[in-house]
């Protein structure tokens, strides 16, 4: 393998004179105190090579060694990943020893002692692809698939396999006999690279299943898709994480894969502490069974944050390619964009708009490209969901990387202080925020098969009355609650009426957290009923006193356990006051 | 300063206003080295030639200074002794007292393993409702104060950590008014706190680049306290928009491309790395906690700045003060204000009923807000608005204004005795769980 010496060290940017050839993107381990801290190549300049080095380097002298491996950041992909803990490198956090991270310490992100219940899907004579299906271990209830090895070209013929029974990961479970008469064994462990996306599916048609995550201004108003893409920007303080923790929690997906990349080191603490405990209200079982965490927080090497992205995203790409319906977060991509701008800069190249590298836009894409919808070799159909959200520096929208974002991602929840400020939350902005999937056809015509064919029209409805009641609100504030016809205050509260009912939810109430898809409906037919009955009020101040005290019962409502006889109670209310 | 090993380099081949370069083997990246007494620390290395940044500044280094490496980074002798003492940035005594004798230990060290940390829980009070009803602190968590530099931000954070439970409270002054330092030495020592306190001050006399090791040094030794000695420590620092203003002149000086508002690319990691080292720590390693309070001023209250911007994005919420100008009294801002760990202990070790009276005081005090700007703007109002004034007054009075001193209980039966004096039931939105009990 290849050797190096270190010549230059500016902060995490290490220089290395070679002696031998080296890849874009390959790794080695530089030795200093007799710690090796993990490096990857990022420029060659001749015998000069760049690398960024994902720990400290406090120091680090000229002259200390270095190694290359011969390959680019890997992960290892098996049976064992559920609910663990990893750092942006696969590290397993909870192996790690004491209370400090302490430089150079790698650990092993699968265990190589666990025995599985192995199941073979293939039988000998078989053929067989890249990622085609030859057996299947149970993990915490979810069947995942061992797969033909994901480098493999061309098709192979199952040569062997072993019987169904208990087997460790490093155990052969297969032989399989290439186009050219190799022979390759196959175990539970894939290596993929994470900056190669996985394209071993068979094709990758439009998303069109709605992905219920129980958050009303979601699933109602904004629908994201199975295999969707969306992106949350938001200045900090309106709720971006706890939006992201509620759909987290709720959404239903197989598996929820968490990269927390360069945020608060206490919000992946709360994922820690609360996901055991927590019941995945689709299976009945821990959520923290179908959890994976990818931890790079802000105080974590800022290198190994762009990985950590990738990391996650890489595991993803494993369990769609299982034909499991996959869930990424991302909180936030802005931290990933800005650890790639602090590398650009300290490689002195030319920047582009507000110092980001000019390439950033191109990188934005090809990563939310990665998600979707696919249908496998063998017709089963996998996806990938991507929501990340976006810190945009001082709430300014028209920056680089939210203006980025905006270009790939079709869902766009869009944060705004004003609401988080009237303590509105979900603050999302109903008006500015969009969802291109309720444009989708497929969309359309699978909701209208699985729920009804009214939804889409009466949500568009609701949508209109929004904005009617925010240009009306803006009309009373200019000319006053007497300067505007009545009807003008009944406009305004209907706004009122879906903002409060629909769109508000409160995140820390144990009812009003989640809302089932069937309960929506009959908020959504409810709202609607009420939003499309025409009122006759002698003055605006009978309006006000009318539409609050049924904002009240409809809160109270929502605050009630579905169909309870409290919820019954508070319905009937509403009735007779539509009925008076 | 030098021993028999050590060898003495004396040609400095270039100097700016910061930094020094010679040529030099065997040299760590980060490591200290004295340049005729002065110190500095090593930022860039190229081959043999070993870039010096000097904290004083270089002015008055000639051309043949004698440059010695120390071989270690910035360190701090940590033990008991550090209490009820002043440092300088270097952590050297400022108060005429002895040396510290103790272990030394390297400023900035490792973060802690994310699983390793324990979810906030604890509340810490203060008896200012602002903080308390609105805006809980928890332990382990850390918050910023965002001012304007006229505001009486030092006077409150005074306040806060005389009030607080703490075991230690640990200063760190970055480009502090000499007054100012006088002030909270004056404080702590009226309040015969001084012997849990352990301040270390860079003033606005002293070398602007030397105060960015003053959270490193406050934290160092706030996790000797809190980790080793599992006591309750509260880090103070004010006032980090002068530690970000050190960082962009050395950024600045090093030719690094500034991003926004003049501020080096890398600021929110700086800040991060500062800010992540309030910390739980789970029972299992003794327990001990560190909670970080801070000021970031802001220049005429804009909050879209990076300092204030990246700070928002790392800090576990923010605090503003505002003057109320219908009872004359400092509050703390409810509306923009925000303890992001408060849903760890309202309602949890606070009475049940608390999101949901100070979320319905909250709103009703900007329904009140929005009734003044129609009055202002000559209008006609409700007799809703009308009532919704009359208890913005009182709220404010009674509740927000800084000297009012309450325990969590006491300012909760405050609101709802507010609540039943202006409003009916229905117009207050909280649950009936709590309006059964409660609205009599």
């Amino acid at each position: 393998m290849t050797k190096g010496t270190v010549s230059g060290v500016i902060a995490n940017m290490v220089t290395l004179r070679v002696d031998g050839p080296v890849r874009q993107g390959e790794i080695c381990y530089i030795t200093t105190g007799g710690d090796r801290l993990m490096a990857e190549v990022i420029k060659v300049l001749g015998q000069d090579v760049y690398v960024q080095v994902f720990e400290s380097t406090r120091g680090l002298k000229v002259g200390a060694e270095a190694e290359f491996v011969g390959h680019m950041l890997e992960v290892q992909l098996g049976p064992g990943m559920l609910s663990k803990n990893y750092d942006g490198l696969q590290n397993d956090l909870d192996k790690m020893e004491g209370v400090f991270l302490k430089r150079g310490q790698y650990t092993e992100p699968l265990d190589a002692d666990s025995m599985w219940d192995f199941t073979p899907l293939a039988k000998v004579g078989d053929t067989v692809q890249a990622s085609d299906w030859l057996g299947q271990v149970i993990e915490n209830s979810q069947k995942l698939k061992i797969m033909a090895p994901f480098q493999m070209e061309g098709t192979a013929t199952v040569k062997s396999i072993v019987p169904a029974g208990q087997y460790k990961i490093h155990d052969v479970i297969a032989v399989l006999v290439d186009e050219k008469g190799n022979e390759i064994s196959v175990n539970m462990i894939q290596r993929w690279p994470v900056k190669i996306p996985m394209t071993q599916y068979k094709h990758k048609p439009r998303p069109f299943k709605l992905l219920e995550t129980g958050v009303r201004t979601i699933d109602t108003f904004n629908p994201i898709v199975e295999g969707g893409t969306g992106f949350i920007p938001g200045p900090f303080g309106t709720g971006k994480t706890v939006l992201q923790h509620a759909i987290s929690k709720q959404a239903e997906a197989d598996i929820v894969i968490i990269a927390a990349c360069g945020e608060r080191a206490n919000e992946v603490v709360e994922i820690f502490t609360e996901f055991p405990e927590l019941i995945d209200p689709h299976t009945g079982r821990k959520l923290m069974e179908r959890t994976i965490i990818i931890a790079n927080t802000s105080n974590m090497p800022v290198a190994a944050r762009e990985a950590s992205v990738y990391t996650a995203m890489t595991m993803a790409e494993y369990y769609r390619a299982m034909g499991l319906r996959v869930l990424l977060m991302a909180d936030s991509t802005s931290r990933w964009a800005q650890a790639l701008r602090e590398m650009s800069n300290r490689m002195e190249e030319l920047p582009g708009p507000d110092a980001f590298p000019m390439d950033l836009g191109a990188l934005v894409a090809n990563f939310y490209g990665r998600a979707g919808y696919v249908f496998l070799n063998n017709g089963e159909a996998g996806s990938i969901t991507f929501l990340g959200t976006v810190s945009p520096a001082g709430g300014n929208l028209k920056e680089p990387v939210t203006e980025n974002t905006k270009k790939v991602a079709r869902c766009f929840y869009a944060l705004e202080q004003d609401r988080a400020d009237k303590k509105r939350y979900p603050a999302v902005n109903p008006i500015d925020s969009y969802s291109k999937y309720l444009e989708y056809p497929e969309f359309a015509e699978y909701i209208g098969k699985h729920i009804n064919d009214q939804w889409i029209p009466k949500v568009l409805n609701l949508k209109t009355r929004m904005l009617r009641g925010k240009e009306i609100a803006e009309q009373i504030n200019i000319l006053g609650d007497d300067g505007v016809p009545v009807e003008y205050h009944v406009t305004f509260w209907k706004s009122e009426i879906i903002d409060y009912v629909i769109l508000q939810q409160d995140a820390f109430d144990e009812v009003d957290a989640v809302t089932p898809l069937e309960r929506q409906e009959e908020i959504l037919n409810l709202v609607t009923t009420i939003c499309d009955k025409e009122y006759d009020f002698e003055t605006f101040q009978d309006v006000i006193d009318y539409f609050k005290k049924m904002i009240n019962l409809c809160k109270q409502m929502n605050y009630s356990p579905f169909k309870s006889e409290q919820y019954s109670d508070f319905k009937r209310q509403v009735e007779e006051m539509l009925n008076a | 300063m030098a021993t028999a090993f050590q060898k003495v380099y004396t040609t400095i081949s270039q100097i700016t206003k910061a930094t020094c370069s010679l040529k030099a083997r065997g040299v760590g990246y980060d490591e200290l080295a004295t340049i005729n007494g002065k110190l500095a620390q090593v930022v860039k290395i190229m081959g043999d030639e070993v870039t010096l940044q000097v904290f004083e500044g270089t002015a008055g280094i000639p051309t043949d200074a004698e440059v010695i490496f120390l071989g270690k980074s910035p360190s701090l002798k940590v033990s008991e002794q550090l209490a009820g003492r002043f440092f300088n940035a270097y952590g050297n005594p400022i108060d005429g007292g002895p040396e510290i004798e103790g272990r030394e230990v390297e400023i900035g060290g490792p973060s802690v393993n994310p699983v390793r940390r324990k979810q906030p829980s604890e509340l810490i009070a203060t008896g200012i409702a602002g903080i308390d009803l609105n805006n809980t602190l928890v332990s382990g968590q850390k918050i910023p104060f965002f001012a304007d530099p006229d505001q009486p931000f030092n006077e409150v954070m005074a306040m806060v950590a005389m009030r607080a439970k703490a075991d230690k409270i640990i200063l760190g002054g970055m480009g502090m008014t000499n007054d100012d330092y006088y002030f909270f030495r004056n404080t702590f020592s009226n309040a015969g706190a001084l012997d849990r306190i352990i301040s270390f001050i860079n003033t606005t006399e002293d070398p602007a680049v030397e105060r960015l090791l003053i959270p490193d040094m406050a934290l160092t030794a706030a996790e000797y306290f809190a980790v080793e000695k599992h006591e309750t420590v509260l880090v103070l620092l004010t006032d980090m928009t002068s530690y970000a203003d050190s960082l962009s002149i050395v950024s600045n000086r090093m030719d690094q491309i500034p991003s926004k508002d003049s501020m080096p690319g890398s600021l929110y990691s700086d800040l991060a790395k500062i800010y992540e080292k309030a910390a739980q720590f789970p029972e299992s390693a003794g327990g001990g906690s560190i909670t970080i309070i801070a000021v970031t001023t802001l220049s005429g209250g804009d909050i879209t700045h990076a300092v204030p911007d990246n700070t928002g994005y790392i800090t576990e919420g923010q605090l503003y003060l505002r003057r109320d100008s219908d009872v004359g009294k400092v509050v703390v801002d409810p509306f923009r204000s925000l303890s992001r760990l408060k849903q760890l202990v309202a309602g949890k070790k606070t009475r049940k009923d608390h999101s949901q009276v100070m979320n319905a005081a909250i709103r009703l005090y900007a329904d009140a807000a929005n009734a003044k700007t129609k009055l202002e703007n000559g209008f006609d109002l409700t007799d809703y608005d009308d009532r919704c004034l009359d208890f913005a007054k009182d709220y404010a009075s009674r509740i927000l204004a800084i000297d009012v001193n309450l325990n969590t209980d006491e300012m909760l039966d405050v609101t709802w005795e507010l609540f039943r004096k202006y409003f009916k039931l229905e117009e207050v939105n909280i649950k009936k769980e709590f309006t059964d009990i409660y609205w009599k």
